[in-house]
């Protein structure tokens, strides 16, 4: 009896009507694909992304070098030295990240008493050579002051959770 | 013995230590900011507190003696909250300066926090502001931070000798000062950041450099003065960044000198990292292979007696019992470890210790000092006399230069015509050193390292035998060392053999051409011009006087960069430990030599750092016990004659700058030019 069936439904073609519907059906869907890199999808204000190194509204860099971020650091990615600056505040004089070596787990953000390491929300930054992926200070600096606005926004937003 | 019960525990405990005390021998930690075991008790930041019963309020621990029958409860309910309010007051007025602070990581604020302190503040007012004070090149204030503890007024007033640091105002408006702004004039002022236990005093040439997690440590030793201070030193990577006091009540204590403590930039300057060997007057930079050849090609045949070999300062014993077998290898007698010329010939060990060591001062009771300004030679030892001096009952005097030793001194004369009246009882303090149980004479390089030394020896010697000062149960003759290499030195005989030359005599050799090849071992405070025309192989980790006169420089360790075998200035063997790698193609001293020989078909014969050790011990068994003082054996020494009338002179002319490596640091000078200054404003 199985048999016949399997044998009706074959001739009849069922399995290819069905499947075919189910492709008309999605054609009146909305898509969720997005058309990348021209759309791009939406992103938490927690999104763990590229570092950088922020900005007072002044122009004053934030990191006081107090190696927080340094000590937590899980895969060992950020190299800090410092010495006093000529006004005597403490600051840094190096502040690289091996970007190869992260893990992006946001510690250093947590870490950081003075938000200055921010994880912001940039998540294109391959590049195509390794020695790209070691940045340091003014590199994070430069991304500090090109994605201030949208870092200032998703802290803003996250402040509350916190 | 009072009897008292702790957290329910009866423990019986010594009359007349504090409460405080006796619950850290019942194993029971008390919070304290301003108690300080080697600081008189000042009972004022409250965080002791414990509850004794049938007392209406919690006690101050550190302040209150125990007696007989008290119950002690350190973790009541009444007690948390007395801390925990104590904690709030103290943190009102503390900034938030953690990340920014020195201290943080390694506070002791910090850490009672985690454990009394409110995870929130209640105080809604201003806090309190504060100007930071002056107090010279190597301490850096930040007084915001001050708690009040006045651990620092009480270690420059009772400790360092120096009534310079004080409090104005009271309450809120208290402030830890120098009252007119000036620079501390002590030499022990680096112990003052060890002994904040806030950030408020920090080091400065170390400010912001390191934090202290960072930090990989190490036991070693000091090699700055005679003492052999305990330290521990604190790397990060290949880079020396602190050096800390470890403790040891035999030596040190828990104090160093600011010498000892801020010398390390100059590890950093200067070094030789690579063998050079001088071509048409000029060094050039060369390959150990090169250099060894130089050296082949020089002493080729050349007979033992025209060779000479000079070790430094700050030599550990490997290197020079290294150097004294190559010498006796190639046959030359002519070798010395002292570069001052001091008249120490290695006789009897009693004869150039420091026989009572340094805790024997605390039971002297009767002190004359010869020739000697301990206060630069080894202030942590001077520290230990004042010590003794506040004590009390104990007379103190001096033959030798008038200085400021931080305690009052009777002052018997300037030189050895004092000290033969002394001996032959003409002066009253004889009868005092007579009548006194302890004697303690100590006799300074600036009596010794000079002409008529082996003299002044001898009258020391016979001082000691009329006073009874050596006998069985005490040993008060002490020969107070201004180098961490010397008795290490004499103990391994680097003096001259039968027939050899002396420092004096190998220079005046040189210049007479009778010597042809000098052996440097580190050595850099002999006058360098009178080399003359003779080939100089200096070997060391300074480009310094020496290695400006070499022909072949072979690149050394210095004593952070080797384990090294030390003889400090009692005759205790301490061992240090490497804390870093030499820079370059740079080794450690024993190698060096032990390559060398190879080359020179002299072949020594060990091949590790156990070997070298093992034949350290044969040549003397006291290098088989580390870290104890072997008694010195007592006898003849010293050469009685004529004494000269020059007054003695401490052979210490300015404390900052003694070695290389301390002559190459910015932080001695820094603390030289303050020095002046303050010597100007005075």
């Amino acid at each position: 009896m199985a048999s016949l069936d399997r044998t009706a439904r074959a001739f009849l073609l069922t399995e290819l009507v069905s499947g075919f519907a189910l492709t008309l059906k999605y054609m009146f869907k909305p898509k969720v694909t997005v058309n990348y890199p021209h759309e791009k999808g939406p992103l938490s204000p927690r999104f763990r992304g590229e570092h950088a190194l922020r900005r007072y509204p002044n122009g004053e860099e934030r990191c006081i070098a107090c190696k927080l971020c340094e000590a937590i650091c899980p895969a060992q990615a950020i190299t800090i030295e410092a010495e006093p600056r000529d006004d005597g505040s403490r600051r840094t004089t190096r502040y690289d990240i091996d970007m190869t070596k992260c893990i992006y787990c946001g510690f250093c953000q947590e870490a950081c008493p003075v938000d200055a390491i921010v994880e912001g929300p940039n998540f294109e930054f391959s590049t195509e050579t390794r020695e790209e992926l070691m940045y340091n200070k003014d590199k994070l600096l430069a991304n500090g002051d090109r994605w201030e606005s949208l870092i200032a926004a998703n802290l803003h937003a996250d402040a509350a959770y916190r | 013995m009072p009897k008292m019960k702790i957290d329910g525990v009866e423990i019986e405990v010594p009359a007349g230590i504090t409460v405080l005390q006796a619950c850290e021998l019942a194993g029971v930690e008390i919070p304290r900011f301003c108690y300080h075991e080697r600081l008189s008790i000042a009972g004022n930041c409250r965080m002791c507190l414990v509850e004794q019963e049938k007392a209406p309020k919690p006690i101050a621990s550190c302040a209150m003696p125990v007696m007989e029958n008290m119950v002690i409860h350190t973790n009541t309910p009444m007690v948390q909250k007395a801390r925990n309010g104590v904690m709030e007051f103290l943190l009102i007025n503390h900034p938030l300066d953690c990340p920014i602070c020195d201290q943080g990581g390694e506070c002791d604020l910090q850490d009672q926090a985690m454990a009394y302190g409110f995870d929130r503040s209640r105080y809604h007012e201003n806090k309190r502001a504060v100007p930071d004070k002056e107090l010279g090149p190597l301490v850096k204030t930040s007084m915001n931070r001050c708690i009040h503890c006045t651990r620092c007024i009480r270690f420059a007033t009772e400790v360092a000798g120096v009534e310079e640091l004080g409090a104005t105002g009271r309450g809120e408006s208290m402030e830890v000062t120098t009252y007119v702004e000036h620079a501390l004039s002590t030499e022990l002022s680096g112990n003052l950041v060890d002994l904040c236990p806030v950030g408020a005093l920090t080091s400065k040439p170390y400010a912001f450099e390191a934090r202290s997690w960072e930090l990989s440590k190490t036991e070693s030793i000091d090699v700055m003065d005679g003492l052999g201070a305990n330290i521990r030193v604190d790397t990060r990577g290949a880079q020396v960044m602190r050096v800390l006091p470890r403790l040891n009540d035999d030596v040190n204590e828990e104090w160093i000198s600011d010498k000892t403590r801020h010398a390390l930039d100059g590890l950093r300057h200067q070094r030789l990292d690579r063998p050079y060997v001088r071509r048409a007057g000029k060094l050039v930079e060369a390959t150990w292979d090169q250099a060894f050849g130089a050296i082949e090609a020089k002493l080729k045949g050349l007979d033992g007696a025209k060779i000479a070999a000079i070790s430094g300062d700050q030599c550990d014993a490997e290197a020079m019992v290294a150097l004294k077998d190559l010498m006796t290898a190639l046959g030359s007698p002519n070798i010395d470890c002292r570069q001052d010329g001091a008249k120490l010939d290695g006789g009897p060990r009693g004869s150039y210790i420091f026989n009572p060591g340094v805790r024997g001062i605390d039971s002297a009771d009767a002190v004359l000092l010869i020739g000697t300004n301990p206060r630069w030679e080894s202030p942590v030892l001077n520290a230990r006399l004042r010590k003794r001096y506040l004590a009390g009952h104990c007379a103190m005097a001096s033959v030798g230069p008038a200085v400021d030793f931080t305690y009052p001194v009777e002052r018997l004369g300037a030189g050895p015509a004092t000290l033969r009246d002394l001996v032959d009882g003409k002066l009253g303090f004889f009868e005092k050193l007579k009548a006194a149980k302890h004697p303690l004479i100590i006799i300074g390089m600036g009596a010794l390292a000079r002409e008529d030394g082996a003299a002044v020896l001898a009258l020391a010697r016979d001082l000691a035998e009329k006073l009874d000062a050596v006998r069985a149960d005490w040993s008060g003759f002490a020969i107070l060392h201004t180098t961490a290499a010397r008795v290490g030195g004499l103990d391994l005989g680097l003096v001259p053999a039968e027939g050899g030359r002396d420092v004096a005599g190998i220079l005046a050799g040189c210049e007479k051409r009778e010597i042809e090849v000098v052996y440097l071992l580190a050595a850099d405070e002999i006058d360098t011009k009178r080399l003359g025309k003779a080939f100089v192989i200096y070997q060391g980790h300074h480009g310094d006087a020496g290695a400006h006169r070499a022909d072949v420089i072979l690149p050394g360790a210095a004593y952070t960069e080797k384990p090294g075998t030390y003889v400090n200035t009692e005759g205790r063997v301490q061992l240090g430990q490497r804390a870093a790698y030499p820079p370059g193609d740079a080794r450690e001293d024993w190698a060096v030599l032990r390559a060398l020989s190879e080359r020179l078909g002299k072949t020594l014969p060990y091949d590790s750092l156990n070997e070298v050790r093992a034949r350290l011990v044969t040549v003397n068994r006291n290098f088989a016990a580390i870290d104890q003082q072997a008694a010195g054996s007592w006898g003849m020494f010293g050469k009685a004659g004529t004494v000269s009338d020059a007054p003695f002179v401490s052979p210490i002319a300015n404390f900052y700058m003694t070695c290389p490596i301390s002559r190459a640091s910015k932080t001695m000078a820094e603390c030289m030019a303050s020095r002046a200054q303050l010597m100007a404003a005075e």
